[in-house]
């Protein structure tokens, strides 16, 4: 984590900050003395002030003062920038009036490079913290505060994001982090790293207990990055959030390299191209109402069950349109997401890393109100193969279903994994891996449903029967082998001349599901138009799955 | 199943489960109880097996009759059709070619074939494609097999029309003053165009469909009609004829519906209205006309008689006439076959077109004598195609129909169409969806049932011009009766623009809006099941809100009582109650107890809610006021524009490229082909324009990312 070398970029804009501030002559509760140093003024002012005025009135005071973080013209600015602030953040991201904040007196407390001064103190530092409701269901939240030295964390804004995290762990609550933050607060120097190292632990903690969702709405970046790397989903906000490891300026000195912010570590860069965040939302109001939206898929903590919404899409509703969404040729591709969209509740789909790996489709939905997550090979992209990202997008998103007792639907039409130096070099052994481990070590209940292809160690892969699926689906338009009719027949056949008949033999003996379905791995060959209803119908009876895997401290999955 | 796999042979049987789903079968067999007789017709013997020689709605449409019938039928299709409809619902089907036409319903040989293996007895060619063909209906004739339309001789002589129209004339048949022969040069053009007189109308020989037609106002017109008319003519039929007569301003589109048998019997089955067009292709069609009285239609009538008499006709055809303002009529084409919009002269006669066509084509002789056709009630007819009516009154549109709902429920409705929900509108075939068609004891009857009709009917994933046909069946002129072909131009000058909301309209807009994000807020929160948290309860009873349409804020004001909510909005009160099924497509609300029926196109967490409002989708954003408010400082975005540049998604090799620099490309046309894994993939357009550059070719290996087509 050599990375914290951004806070040189970001201690520039704390001394702008300081120095903007430094032209405020804030005059502290109204009494101004003539004479000695600056501060002993102030220490004098202390004194005199608590004479002077009620506690209760110095409670108001502050309170002002906090809801105004860092001052109106910081506002101003941050709304200049098309960003809310903290506290605007809050109010739309949880239930009217539901906000119960923390820690609203906290100050920091470091003392070097002029911070005592009661102007460089802000109530409540520069994060807001606590918890509230969202469509009634609890939830605790931080929410970063630029307008005060730039968001940076200091110890005191660590010790506040902890709290509530602690708090969230031992109730059993997800924890939603917005994030916007310039990084370290240097003047506290360790004070400010080891800030970070207690959040990262609580992360790591927190993980597979309660959800965590980080929503990157300004600067992210040096160490400050790992937080939202170790929560089970990143959101960001396009255009006006960051996260890299270090900003351009370090990154051309160090390696030459000309690179924009938006290139680095735009929320395209990472929706697209990293992989680091799971999606992007238009502006901070799109992204805080949906995120109230993604919230109902969740459920509060790994001791609950699935959210189960009122739904009035009736559970036996048929689908004819699916009997002929599988083209007949088996060369052409159609869309993935055709099916899901038509099979789950109300067309509603939240399609996680919609931009990245896009030959593997991974979201959530609803079955009957039951929310579940969704796997699909995507035959439009790239054939729907597996690859190394695709693999890695896969497997993250079935563990963290796996974790939060969701339902786990896969959709399979998969001609193998992608062979190449590419993938080879790349590693696609080990990070294929992954997605096989995330699929043989999920306990939920697993519902697969193989529409065309599975091919090969692909097929094995995607929620087979042998990896504990529950329930296992061909359509009649399935072909479960271990390769295509073409290349089966150039290896069983060589040198033979007959190829085209033995072709035909290979086709109508493995071109089908009936291998599969007359030795039990798949559990029937279901009309398309059926499949939302025989998914409803096993939802319900798996319901009370009980499945527990052998006791480990923890298991070593292929990283 | 597993069962049966040791006695059947594995690719029927999956054959078998992937085309005839049961579930789809039954919907077909379903659809085909439909009855377009309603006059007692005998038990004949005509045929045991017709081969329908189209696709679509029309193949649909046939075998409905040929099942009542008693009659088998036989389907053919084009390989990307294995599954349409007309296949499921057709006793056999047989594929006759890839997806182009010519190479498939245009596929003489492949269609012979088709008759012969499957021992059609007749068969029935539809309309466009073979239908007009008299090569077709010689060969069928040569193998003994029986065209269900007229014989050979009126194909020929009605399919010229400059044939065509000497033979009117011979028969009496009023005609367009014009020139009776080809034009063989630009002066002669411009000689004969003097003769008529301004304006004249310059029109290929062999033309249709509007191709190759050109109006000249004056000398120079004529000029440049006369080059580009060739031109198209030559391009469009492989016949640059023209021919050049007066142009009639402000006409009206009035046929007849013709039905003659074999033995020298012919009547006329009254008048269909075909004014409302775009382009010269027809939008919305009614019979009968208000314009006709009985002398004109019987005048009409008896000259398109003598017309098919003077040819021999037998079978249905329409004769095409341009009314003028003064109701004189004068001839303008005979269709030698079943006309699109045949359902309204079917709905106001009682008789079955098909079912005549089959008889007669067996040599039954008519059952009716001219005094036996009635005219019983209204029939008004809307093609719904899927095209975009912002774009010259219809551009068209492709995709897949991923939601799909007829609008079946409602009395005198008639949905013919050939399509279901999960079929593709392809580039390959006409973008017609359906015919939408109703009916009533008086006009007014018949159009407020198509407005009821237009608004239950829910199609999803192409875009599709039920703005237009609800704007145009309200319209104060069309409901009265004031139209000619120039409607859609004259009416809108500046292109169509959606339904223009009035301050009553657009209140009601926005109170339904409102409520229907209030009920998915409420329900949102609703959760079942005991929680281990338990939720807070918020018990509101009012909603402040603000809804943004059109660039414009509306505060709104929201209470609940049940299923109905009180909506204050722009200083009125408007109670809306409904069922509020928010996975339902349609909403059928009251809204100050007037019944009025929307649809919900999309609906997002952000508030935005896309509502169809008498036909016209419109698109408004409900937000609380804290939220409204806050969204004044989010930044407006300019869309980057990547639609005219198309990249490689992944490595693989160019199969095809469909284009080439220069072409005009329509969104969501395939591009090219690209095959990875053994998979094809087609690329498609974003968005509609003209091709700047091609930059890969058949048979190249492309890595992903490369750029392979630019639009410009």
């Amino acid at each position: 984590m050599a990375a914290f070398t951004v806070a040189r970029s970001s201690s520039r804009l704390i001394n702008g900050l300081r120095n903007s501030f430094g032209g405020l002559a804030r005059v502290k509760h109204g009494v101004a003395a003539a004479t000695a140093s600056q501060v002993s003024l102030q220490q004098q002012c202390r004194r005199y002030a608590v004479g002077q005025l009620s506690v209760k009135e110095r409670i108001d005071k502050k309170r002002q003062e906090a809801l105004l973080g860092g001052g109106q013209p910081r506002i101003d600015a941050q709304h200049k920038k098309g960003k809310l602030t903290a506290r605007e953040r809050i109010e739309l991201l949880l239930d009217p009036e539901s906000f119960v904040e923390y820690d609203m007196f906290v100050e920091h407390r470091c003392s070097d490079f002029g911070m005592e001064q009661d102007r460089n103190k802000f109530p409540g530092d520069s994060v807001v913290t606590g918890q509230g409701r969202i469509n009634g269901r609890l939830v605790y939240v931080f929410s970063q505060d630029f307008t005060v030295f730039g968001g940076s964390l200091s110890g005191a804004h660590a010790q506040k994001i902890c709290k509530v995290m602690d708090q969230a762990m031992m109730v059993g609550a997800p924890v939603i982090g917005l994030n916007d933050s310039g990084g370290a607060r240097i003047q506290e120097g360790v004070e400010s790293l080891a800030g970070y190292a207690d959040i990262f632990l609580r992360n790591v903690l927190a993980s597979g207990v309660v959800p965590q969702i980080s929503l990157i709405m300004g600067p992210c970046a040096g160490g400050a990055v790992y937080s939202p790397a170790l929560t089970d989903f990143t959101f960001m906000v396009k255009d006006t959030s960051y996260l890299f490891i270090t900003g351009p300026d370090v990154v051309k000195s160090v390696t030459n390299e000309d690179v924009t912010q938006e290139e680095l570590g735009g929320a395209k860069t990472h929706t697209a191209v990293s992989g680091v965040a799971h999606y992007a939302f238009e502006n901070d109001v799109d992204a805080l109402l949906n995120l109230r939206d993604f919230f109902n898929f969740l459920p509060l903590s790994n001791q609950d069950a699935a959210p189960v919404m009122e739904s009035h899409d009736p559970s036996d509703r048929l689908v004819p349109a699916m009997d002929t969404i599988v083209p007949s040729e088996t060369t052409k591709a159609y869309d993935m997401l055709d099916i899901i969209h038509a099979i789950v509740d109300e067309k509603n789909f939240f399609e996680i890393m919609p931009s990245y790996a896009k030959n593997i489709v991974v979201g959530f939905a609803r079955m009957d109100g039951r929310t579940v997550g969704i796997v699909g090979n995507q035959p439009k992209v790239a054939s729907g193969c597996l690859d190394i990202n695709s693999s890695v997008k896969g497997a993250r998103f079935v563990r963290f279903c796996d974790a939060f007792n969701i339902p786990i639907i896969t959709f399979v039409d998969v001609p193998g994994f992608l062979p190449g130096t590419a993938q080879e070099y790349g590693g696609i052994i080990r990070h294929g891996a992954k997605l096989l481990y995330a699929f043989a070590e999920a306990t939920v209940p697993k519902i697969t449903i193989i529409t065309r292809k599975a091919y090969g160690g692909a097929y094995d892969v995607m929620s087979s029967k042998h990896l504990r699926g529950d329930v296992n689906y061909a359509w009649p338009s399935a072909e479960v082998a271990v390769m295509g009719a073409k290349g089966a027949v150039q290896i069983i056949f060589r040198g033979k001349d007959s190829q085209a008949e033995a072709e035909a033999e290979y086709v109508e003996k493995f071109a089908n599901p009936f291998p599969a379905a007359v030795r039990g791995f798949v559990d029937d060959i279901i009309e398309p138009s059926t499949t939302r209803k025989r998914i409803c119908r096993d939802l319900e009876v798996l319901a009370s799955k009980k499945q527990v895997n052998p006791w480990k401290k923890h298991a070593n999955m292929p990283l | 199943m597993a069962a049966h796999i040791s006695t059947l042979s594995l690719p029927r049987l999956l054959v078998a489960a992937k085309n005839a789903s049961l579930h789809a079968r039954w919907q077909a067999v379903a659809h085909s109880a439909v009855r377009y007789s309603t006059v007692p017709v005998p038990q004949e013997k005509t045929f045991d097996k017709i081969l329908i020689a189209n696709r679509g709605e029309i193949a649909c449409r046939v075998m409905k009759t040929c099942r009542m019938m008693g009659i088998q039928t036989v389907a053919v299709h084009s390989d990307v059709d294995a599954s349409a409809v007309h296949v499921k619902m057709a006793d056999q089907a047989v594929c006759v070619g890839p997806a182009p036409t010519n190479q498939s319903y245009l596929n003489m040989d492949a269609i012979m074939e088709a008759v012969r293996s499957t021992g059609a007895q007749a068969v029935h060619p539809g309309y466009g494609f073979l239908s007009e063909n008299k090569e077709f209906a010689r060969r069928l004739a040569a193998e003994g097999v029986t065209f269900i339309g007229p014989d050979t001789h009126a194909i020929q002589s009605m399919g010229d029309k400059i044939e065509s129209k000497l033979i009117a004339k011979a028969a009496q048949v009023n005609t367009i003053p014009g020139f009776d022969g080809v034009v063989e040069t630009v002066e002669d053009a411009v000689r004969i165009a003097l003769d008529i007189g301004y304006p004249v109308m310059i029109k290929a020989s062999a033309g249709g469909g509007g191709k190759g037609m050109r109006i000249a106002w004056n000398e120079e017109e004529t000029r440049d009609g006369f080059r580009f008319s060739t031109q198209e003519a030559a391009s469009s039929f492989g016949d640059s004829r023209l021919l050049i007569e007066k142009f009639i301003d402000n006409p009206r589109h009035i046929e007849i519906q013709v039905l003659a048998d074999k033995h020298g019997n012919a009547l006329w089955l009254n008048e269909r209205e075909c004014s409302i067009q775009r382009r010269n292709q027809k939008v919305v069609e009614e019979a009968p006309s208000t314009f006709l009285d009985a002398d004109t239609r019987r005048a009409m009538g008896e000259q398109a008689v003598k017309l098919a008499q003077a040819v021999q006709y037998s079978s249905a055809g329409t004769v095409e006439f341009l009314v003028d303002s003064h109701k004189n009529f004068y001839f303008l084409e005979m269709n030698t076959r079943l006309q699109v919009e045949h359902p309204i002269t079917e709905l106001i006669t009682g008789l079955d077109l098909v079912q005549q066509m089959i008889r007669v084509a067996k040599g039954y002789p008519l059952l009716h004598k001219q005094e036996d056709i009635p005219i019983n009630g209204w029939a008004i007819e809307s093609r719904v195609y899927a095209e975009d009516p912002y774009k010259s009154f219809g551009l068209p549109s492709i995709g897949r129909l991923s939601q799909y709902q007829e609008p079946l429920n409602l009395s005198n409705v008639r949905v013919d169409s050939g399509i279901c929900e999960g079929s593709d509108i392809s580039i390959y075939y006409d973008p017609m969806i359906s015919k939408l068609v109703t009916y009533g004891a008086t006009r007014a009857e018949a159009l407020s049932k198509m407005e009821d009709a237009l608004d239950n009917y829910v199609i999803r994933g192409v875009t599709h011009n039920i703005p237009l046909l609800r704007e145009i069946i309200t319209h104060p002129r069309f409901i009265s009766g004031d139209i000619s072909t120039n409607f859609l131009p004259e009416v809108y000058p500046d292109g169509f623009k959606g339904h223009q909301l009035t301050a009553g309209g657009q209140r009601e807009l926005l109170a339904s809006a409102a409520a229907l994000h209030v009920c998915a807020q409420l329900r949102a929160q609703t959760f079942l099941g005991t929680l281990r948290v338990s939720a807070s309860s918020q018990e509101r009873r009012r909603w402040d809100l603000c809804v943004e349409l059109v660039g414009e804020r509306h505060p709104v004001v929201v209470s609940r009582t049940g299923q109905t909510y009180t909506v204050e909005v722009g200083g009125e009160s408007l109670v809306v109650s409904g069922e509020w099924d928010l996975a339902s497509p349609l909403l059928p609300l009251k809204i100050n107890n007037t019944p009025r029926m929307l649809q919900c196109l999309s609906r997002t967490a952000s508030g935005d809610i896309c509502l169809q409002y008498l036909g016209t989708s419109f698109k408004v954003r409900v937000l609380s006021p804290l939220a409204a408010e806050l969204s004044s400082f989010m930044p407006e975005k300019v869309p980057e524009d990547t639609s005219s540049i198309l990249r490689s998604p992944m490595p693989g090799s160019v199969v095809a490229v469909s284009v080439k620099p220069g072409d005009t490309v329509a969104e969501g046309q395939e591009i090219c082909v690209i095959e990875a894994m053994k998979m094809q993939n087609s690329m498609t357009a974003a968005k509609t324009g003209k091709v700047k550059s091609v930059h890969c070719r058949a048979g190249e290996t492309v890595g992903e990312g490369d750029l392979l087509v630019e639009l410009e």
